[in-house]
């Protein structure tokens, strides 16, 4: 392999499950109703269609990786489709 | 055209509010308290003849030129010294005065050069001018006894030259470092006959602690101190005021020119934000616009494997226009987007984001924001309801405290450090809150009263703990807080940062500073009197950037600082126009003016301008760009202004986006490192050879004025303007000021905002409208532009990126004084000589560990990837912790970082990177295949038709 080639990173897939665990953490201080409003917010407000589309599918399929928080915001955003 | 003529009052204006009234020459002035005798005669028209003062100085009463008779009064005071008194009587040209100021002027000359016809500022000498003001006709004394007038030159600074033969010992360059620089790199020494200005202890220039910042150079009354280009070129016989293309302080300057060739660019005393300071790069490194390496013509190739071939100007954009509609025909309309730049103007940043949102109708653009401060775009907007710093710079004249978070302005602000710096030598307290020991930690009559040295990744902790001591020591502006912001969100804040986990002594254990420390900065930040915070990339660039910028937010509204000068929350802007490129809509949720792109009101208000419906859902940022380039589904890209190569996080992966691309256009002045993946290169222009805004850290927005013809051809306006209508989306503006229009028709905050009324002002700071036409200083004076001021839960989580044996130490980067980002621009000027390459700063205890000495070549690896520099041994940084820059190609310190960023904007986390540091012998397979590669794409086979 050339070392101009990239090394392993994250799938876009793996990187969206990390994403909103980051944004469930971020809000994890408020009580756990707004907290999860919050983060299902976020997601709505500043992810693009397709990434939208990738962890609703994801969460179709389980929603592995998810933490409890991020897990229900994204159930909320599929509520919302 | 003629020269920008500055009056020059002499001594600085007084701040005193009462009045006083004296005659001079039998004529009455009515002046401020404290005004001196010279400046109050400079108003009314007089000018005393002077050596020694000049308004931006404290008199010095040295030169014995400026006297002047005062009724009542014995002898013949100096009028830069004395100041006014009520009913005072001054006369300011007498028999005596004259016979005295010759006198005077008769010594000077009889130890300077009679070289007036080839000294080089011939015309612009105020000595010469100094000797017609006081009828000088002979010199009875000779120059057959001892003079200077043989002494030896000093070239080595790159910018200037130092002839002490030609110094008059006036002391004006020395006082300029001291109180307008604040350097204090030079004094007079010896005394009497052996006076002589030397930069620190009698060594060249280039060795002193010289910055280079012109203070001295613009100082200088005589010769002595030259800019090398008037020397080469000769004075200038035109000027036109003009903003600086560099940081974002966004000084004024002077582009002092000689036909269509710069000669100089001289600090604008009128600017109101440098107040006619500057700093080495905007005063002398713009010698980048007529580099031999600026690309000139188009340039177009099928693959990145071919050299580049010239073009015309109509097959460029033919071909980048098709190309594009061929990719969003093949995979659909979301497969293309773009970067607006923070280099560019509004008006050139606004067409940008039009172009992709009506043009290739989508919402698919980003900004270099993204990558600095888009953490701050959301955090302040989530507690003040606006993403702005609060105040300008004339601010911290007034504070008594002032909080540097995460930020170096010495070396990436200089001009508004100096303005820090002078307020704190009149006795403000300093905070610093930094991994590193900055400058402004320990200088020349300046001690931080507290340097917290945080583990890097913990600021969201150490700034949750100073609120916990705020509120448990009852140091919370209760009517602050009761009548600005929300109460139930203020008690719910209160109750959380008042939890035992957030206490000094258990934040102690995360971020490494002590307990005491953490106490007494919050005490000194909460009863010091007014409380400024200035922070930069160093909160910003983190996974918790967002968190910090709303902890930062919450301490200023918890302790009432905030809505008057003195105060206030100021992002330090890294870029020219950071502040312009937010505002005008450069993100892929909001259109200009920070509204979101789901607003059904908002798009309305687009569509009916521009004539097409936008898209209501958000678009990609940068990162999720390339994410879904190497997913495969996003083939086009058109970048303005920015080496996303170099700049951003995990170099490798950027590559491999890039690569995955089927047309990136790139427009730029240099073959950038991501141009080394493009196929289309659009030659842009400079700012010198433009007309538009740029809008600095202060919200200030300020004319760009051409003082040359594009050498590409095209203003970059033009070229964006010539793609749309390629692609079908017409544009037809025939001046930057109707864009401006267009935008303030589209903005709220810029209703008030034309080209003639900047013209006339000088400058405003939005917001500019109806409500505030002057436009506005200071920020949220009687409520927060969201109503009430919101407080949020900042709860830290520390970041993934963890060391552990593999990679134990901490990297985290900055930048030098010298360069300026990538280093496009300054490293093709004599900026080099002061910064040749990216060095790795590593604490002796950690060097001697590895066996690293200073100079050596080490490798440094992290997970994302490895590169090799220079060490340099210092224990400016804490062990543990490393440091670099990002100024340099060959380094590509970016290889290394990471890919973690801020949970709410993807910022990436610059900051923190864990990371191994080992003996090395030279580059990496990586760097010697990515030179190979580069020298490969930079191949081009010229046209000879555009020759």
């Amino acid at each position: 392999m050339s070392d101009l080639e990239p090394e392993q990173t994250l799938s876009s897939h793996d990187k969206l499950v990390y994403m909103a665990n980051q944004i469930g953490k971020a809000f994890s201080a408020e009580p756990h109703d707004a907290a999860v409003a919050a983060a299902a917010n976020h997601i709505r407000l500043y992810w693009d269609p397709r990434m939208r589309r990738i962890i609703l599918e994801h969460l179709d399929k389980g929603g592995a990786g998810l933490e409890p928080i991020a897990l229900e915001a994204v159930r909320a955003l599929k509520g919302k489709k | 055209m003629s020269l920008v003529e500055e009056v020059d009052y002499g001594t600085p204006a007084s701040r005193a509010k009462e009045s006083v009234t004296l005659t001079i020459d039998g004529q009455q002035v009515k002046v401020p308290a404290g005004t001196s005798i010279l400046r109050a005669a400079s108003e009314l028209g007089t000018q005393i003849p002077k050596l020694c003062a000049t308004d931006s100085l404290q008199a010095f009463g040295s030169c014995r030129l400026c006297l002047v008779e005062v009724e009542g009064r014995a002898g013949a005071p100096a009028s830069c010294t004395t100041p006014v008194a009520e009913g005072m009587v001054v006369r300011t040209q007498t028999k005596k005065l004259k016979d005295l100021r010759k006198g005077v002027m008769e010594l000077y000359i009889s130890d300077h050069p009679l070289d007036c016809l080839t000294c080089a500022a011939n015309g612009d000498c105020e000595l010469q001018d100094m000797a017609g003001a006081v009828g000088l006709r002979d010199v009875r004394y000779g120059y057959a006894g001892e003079n200077h007038t043989k002494q030896e030159k000093d070239q080595s600074n790159p910018y200037f030259d130092f002839d002490p033969s030609k110094c008059i010992v006036c002391s004006r360059c020395v006082r300029a470092c001291d109180e307008v620089q604040g350097t204090l790199a030079l004094t007079i020494q010896g005394r009497g006959f052996e006076s002589k200005v030397s930069p620190s202890q009698n060594e060249l220039f280039l060795d002193s602690e010289c910055v280079s910042c012109g203070a001295c150079v613009q100082a200088c009354p005589t010769a002595t101190l030259s800019e090398k280009s008037v020397v080469e070129i000769g004075t200038p016989e035109h000027s036109v005021v003009t903003t600086c293309a560099y940081c974002g302080v966004g000084c004024s300057f002077k582009a002092e020119m000689r036909g269509e060739e710069v000669v100089r660019m001289v600090p604008y005393k009128d600017g109101k934000a440098n107040r006619g300071h500057s700093c080495v790069k905007g005063r002398f490194a713009w010698g980048y616009a007529t580099h031999k390496e600026r690309i000139l013509n188009p340039m177009i190739r099928s693959s990145i494997s071919e050299p580049w071939r010239e073009v015309s100007w109509e097959e460029a954009i033919a071909y980048a226009a098709s190309e594009f509609k061929r990719i969003q025909e093949k995979y659909g309309r979301l497969a293309v987007g773009g970067v607006t730049s923070s280099r560019c103007t509004n008006e050139e940043t606004f067409l940008v984001q039009k172009l992709i949102r009506a043009a290739f109708g989508n919402n698919n653009v980003d900004t270099c924001a993204r990558v600095c401060h888009s953490p701050t775009g959301y955090g302040l907007k989530t507690a003040f309801g606006t993403s702005a710093g609060t105040q300008d710079f004339d601010s911290v004249e007034d504070s008594d405290v002032i909080m540097i978070i995460g930020a170096n302005p010495t070396e990436g602000h200089p001009v508004f450090a100096s303005r820090m710096k002078k307020r704190l030598r009149q006795g403000a307290k300093l905070i610093v809150v930094d991994p590193r020991r900055i400058d402004l930690v320990r200088t020349p009559h300046i001690e931080a009263s507290y340097h917290l040295p945080l583990k890097p990744g913990t600021n969201v902790a150490i700034l949750t703990a100073l609120a916990h001591v705020i509120v448990t020591e009852g140091l919370v502006n209760k009517d602050f807080v009761a009548q600005r912001c929300d109460a139930d969100d203020f008690a719910a804040w209160a109750e959380f940062v008042s939890r035992p986990e957030h206490s000094p002594d258990v934040v102690e254990k995360q971020s490494g500073v002590p307990a005491d420390l953490i106490r007494g900065a919050a005490r000194l930040y909460a009863t010091g009197g007014n409380g400024a915070i200035y922070y930069g990339l160093g909160v910003t660039e983190h996974s918790q950037g967002s968190t910090t910028v709303m902890a930062i937010a919450n301490l200023a509204m918890a302790t009432g600082n905030l809505g008057r000068r003195g105060v206030g929350v100021n992002p330090l802007r890294g870029q020219n126009n950071v502040q312009g490129a937010c505002d005008m809509g450069s993100f892929p949720h909001e259109v200009s003016g920070y509204r979101h792109i789901s607003d059904d009101a908002t798009r309305a208000l687009f569509a009916k301008e521009w004539g097409r419906e936008l898209d209501s859902e958000p678009g990609l940022r940068i990162p999720n760009m390339l994410d879904a380039a190497v997913d495969g589904v996003f083939k086009g890209m058109y970048i303005q202004g920015e080496d996303i190569l170099q700049s951003d996080p995990n170099t490798k992966h950027v590559a491999a986006g890039l690569s995955a691309m089927e047309c990136v256009v790139v427009h730029d002045l240099f073959l950038n490192e991501t141009a080394n993946y493009a196929h289309v290169f659009l030659p842009g222009s400079t700012f010198l050879e433009k007309n538009g805004t740029f809008t600095n850290a202060e919200r200030r927005i300020q004319l760009v004025r051409k003082v040359m013809t594009p050498l590409n051809g095209y203003e970059d306006w033009e070229i964006t303007q010539l793609l749309s209508n390629a692609l079908g989306f017409p544009m037809n503006y025939t001046h930057p000021s109707e864009i401006m229009d267009e935008i303030a028709r589209l903005t709220p905050s810029f209703a008030g905002v034309s080209f003639a009324k900047i013209d006339e002002m000088g400058s405003v700071q939005w917001p500019c409208n109806e409500k505030n036409p002057e436009g506005s200083p200071i920020m949220h004076i009687e409520g927060f532009a969201r109503g009430k001021g919101k407080f949020m839960l900042t709860e830290y989580v520390a970041t993934d990126e963890k060391t552990g044996p593999r990679y134990p130490l901490l990297l985290t980067t900055g930048r030098v004084l010298s360069q300026y980002n990538v280093g496009a621009q300054t490293r093709r000027t004599e900026n080099v000589v002061f910064h040749d390459e990216d060095l790795l700063e590593i604490h002796p205890h950690d060097a001697e560990n590895r066996g690293v000495k200073e100079g050596d070549w080490v490798k440094l690896a992290s997970r994302a990837g490895e590169t090799t520099l220079r060490a340099t041994i210092t224990d400016r940084v804490a062990p543990g912790v490393v440091y670099t820059t990002f100024h340099h190609p060959d380094t590509q310190a970016n290889v290394v970082t990471t890919e973690f960023s801020d949970w709410a904007t993807n910022c990436p986390e610059y900051k923190v990177t864990a990371v191994q540091v080992s003996p090395s012998n030279g580059p990496t397979n990586w760097q010697k295949q990515y030179e190979e590669q580069a020298a490969a794409s930079r191949r081009v086979v010229e046209l000879e038709a555009v020759k």
